[in-house]
């Protein structure tokens, strides 16, 4: 292949050319090859692919030829259609997973959202040690969430509840509440968990967002008689939209797609009634051994995870075309 | 300025900004109550009478002695840290590559390949883990680091590419075409002009990725199976609770020990981590 060499460089490669270690000329004629735009690209971009090709691409191409046959451990593969899927959803814990799954992101985004924002808000302000109130509201963001998930497991112990003793004392009370016990009580309390590990997430990237706008619109809204809330709303809110939408989807994709989080608190119990997906397929595919089952129970999350990589692709464009 | 009153002030400000930093850290406080309360205060019922469960007038070690002298809980700190350090040097360099190349090059499918890099961003890593393990058994790389080594950066990749792509194209592009006219050659012109200047996004693409691999728990929990090749999160999960038993004392010491490497790196690096993290969702 000739390669087109641009005038400068090449000069210099002719220097070099003159001396008399091989070595160097061999990398030269390398570095010469190299500036061809597109051999540079391809070698630049090959480590990249070939990586996520062998652990994202293939991966996923074998995951639904695994959801298409009957596969189990130590079993060979024989084709069965869709037959995989259709059991998952006459099955009645896929589809309380299913259910739980939405019910958990819906309510866990709404409420780091709004905390969130909430939380962005205050700290946008002035005060003293702020810079270590920022850092220190991270610490959930930062802290392994399977380790942080098991101080939230000990303080919803059914015998020896800090949040059950505290209520007590303050008289709210009498009996203990079944925080991990009741499959409804234990939903929230994940949702809960998964909102104290999420917020700070939205807070500092809104908070981001938020010391972008400049404080002269604020200025003159109130200026003309905007109160707190008319000015969040027609002044920051308009302005932070593209931030939180890129941000909410982020949440929604990491939050369908839970696994650590109920895996510890409650390992989808109790009576399997707080399973997501993840933990689902988790159950079918490695620990009862059916990979052919369990690798379309986590397909089923492929559908919303689709739409919204979709509905953020069109809205970026969209942001780029305006 | 806008003007406003004292009990607003109280109100808005100081009162809920109370409440999130307590509840923010409360459970980080929780865990190292426990981690320093002897075995015979903490299981008291949550209704016994000379219950004090917020301090402890009796401090011990007890559990992390234990935790550390028993348990492989060490080996499992080392194990966490060269994994985390080899993932996200393999992801830095490859993203470094890569974001250079979509961010400054024109070559054919650029922009399929980025949108495609993006894509691969977003898919979770519970999505692929059950074909992804029978893949890694026929690589012959089960219950080694390296299947975590080369399956971590499949979500590092995608995230220091993006960042980084952005990082560079913020450089102006005279600074290069200068070297060049200077007889500098496209890949010195990268190494030694563009890489020094982007060391701050390096940095925090790095920060960023090392704390995404510490915290790392389904592929660790599948790929890896002898306790003493566990990681922290794992390693807590799988190897503290003796068959339905939670030692509470030991469970949180761990929690404590195992958060402590990456808070501390956090603490070091607070401003790159947040540009990072914000730079992480920016187009």
């Amino acid at each position: 292949m000739k390669n087109p060499i641009a005038g400068g460089a090449g000069s210099a490669a002719r220097v070099e050319v003159a001396l008399p270690h091989s070595g160097a000329v061999r990398r030269r004629a390398f570095e010469r090859l190299l500036e061809n735009e597109r051999l540079l690209a391809f070698a630049l971009l090959t480590p990249t692919v070939v990586l996520l090709g062998a652990f994202i691409a293939y991966p996923f191409v074998m995951g639904v030829w695994f959801s298409l046959s009957d596969i189990s451990v130590g079993q060979p593969a024989h084709f069965v259609g869709l037959k995989n899927f259709v059991k998952a959803w006459n099955d009645s814990i896929f589809r309380t997973a299913f259910w739980n799954t939405t019910v958990y992101t819906f309510w866990a985004t709404i409420f780091k959202l709004a905390l969130g924002m909430w939380l962005a808000i205050i700290l946008n302000r002035h005060f003293r040690g702020k810079r270590l109130v920022r850092a220190s509201m991270l610490l959930p963001f930062i802290i392994p969430t399977v380790l942080s998930t098991f101080a939230w497991r000990w303080m919803f112990d059914p015998t020896f509840s800090v949040l059950n003793w505290t209520l007590y004392k303050m008289g709210v009370i009498v009996t203990k509440l079944p925080f991990l016990s009741n499959g409804d009580w234990a939903l929230w309390c994940a949702i809960a968990v998964n909102t104290w590990r999420g917020m700070p997430f939205f807070a500092i990237t809104l908070l981001a967002g938020l010391q972008t706008i400049n404080t002269d619109l604020h200025e003159a809204a109130s200026l003309d008689g905007a109160n707190g809330w008319k000015r969040f709303w027609h002044v920051t809110w308009p302005l932070l939209k593209p931030v939180t939408v890129v941000v909410v989807v982020f949440s929604i994709i990491q939050t369908f797609s839970d696994f650590q989080l109920i895996y510890v608190l409650t390992g989808g119990g109790p009576a399997n009634s707080t399973h997501l997906l993840a933990t689902y397929a988790y159950q079918i595919g490695v620990a009862t051994g059916l990979l052919g089952e369990g690798a379309a129970i986590s397909l089923f999350m492929l559908p919303v995870l689709f739409l919204v990589v979709w509905a953020q692709l069109r809205y970026l464009r969209k942001l780029e075309g305006a | 300025m806008v003007i406003e009153r004292r009990w607003k002030k109280w109100v808005f400000f100081y009162i809920p900004l109370t409440v999130f930093v307590v509840g923010t850290l409360f459970p980080f406080y929780w865990m190292t109550v426990t981690a320093i309360r002897p075995d015979a205060e903490l299981y008291r019922s949550w209704r016994a009478v000379n219950n004090a469960p917020f301090w402890t007038l009796h401090p011990t070690f007890e559990h992390f002695r234990d935790l550390l002298a028993k348990t492989t809980f060490p080996r499992w700190l080392l194990n966490t840290f060269y994994i985390a350090v080899a993932s996200t040097a393999i992801s830095l360099l490859c993203g470094l590559l890569a974001g250079y190349a979509l961010a400054r090059l024109r070559f054919p499918m650029a922009g399929a390949l980025g949108t495609s890099i993006f894509v691969t961003y977003l898919v979770p890593p519970t999505l692929l883990f059950i074909p992804l393990a029978d893949i890694i058994r026929d690589f012959q790389l089960g219950n080694t680091p390296w299947a975590l080594i080369l399956t971590y950066p499949t979500f590092l990749i995608p995230f220091c590419t993006w960042l980084l792509m952005g990082y560079f194209k913020t450089i102006p592009k005279e600074l290069e075409e200068c070297a060049r006219i200077d007889g500098a050659t496209r890949v010195g012109a990268m190494t030694r002009i563009i890489f020094p200047i982007a060391v701050p996004g390096i940095l925090s693409a790095g920060i960023f990725a090392f704390t995404l691999s510490w915290n790392e728990f389904i592929y660790a929990l599948i790929f890896l199976s002898s306790p003493e090749r566990k990681t922290v999160p794992v390693g807590v999960v799988s190897e503290l609770i003796r068959g339905d038993i939670y030692f509470w004392g030991q469970l949180m010491a761990g929690a404590l020990l195992g958060s402590i490497p990456v808070a501390l790196v956090y603490s070091f690096f607070v401003e790159y981590y947040v540009t990072g993290l914000t730079g992480s969702v920016k187009g």
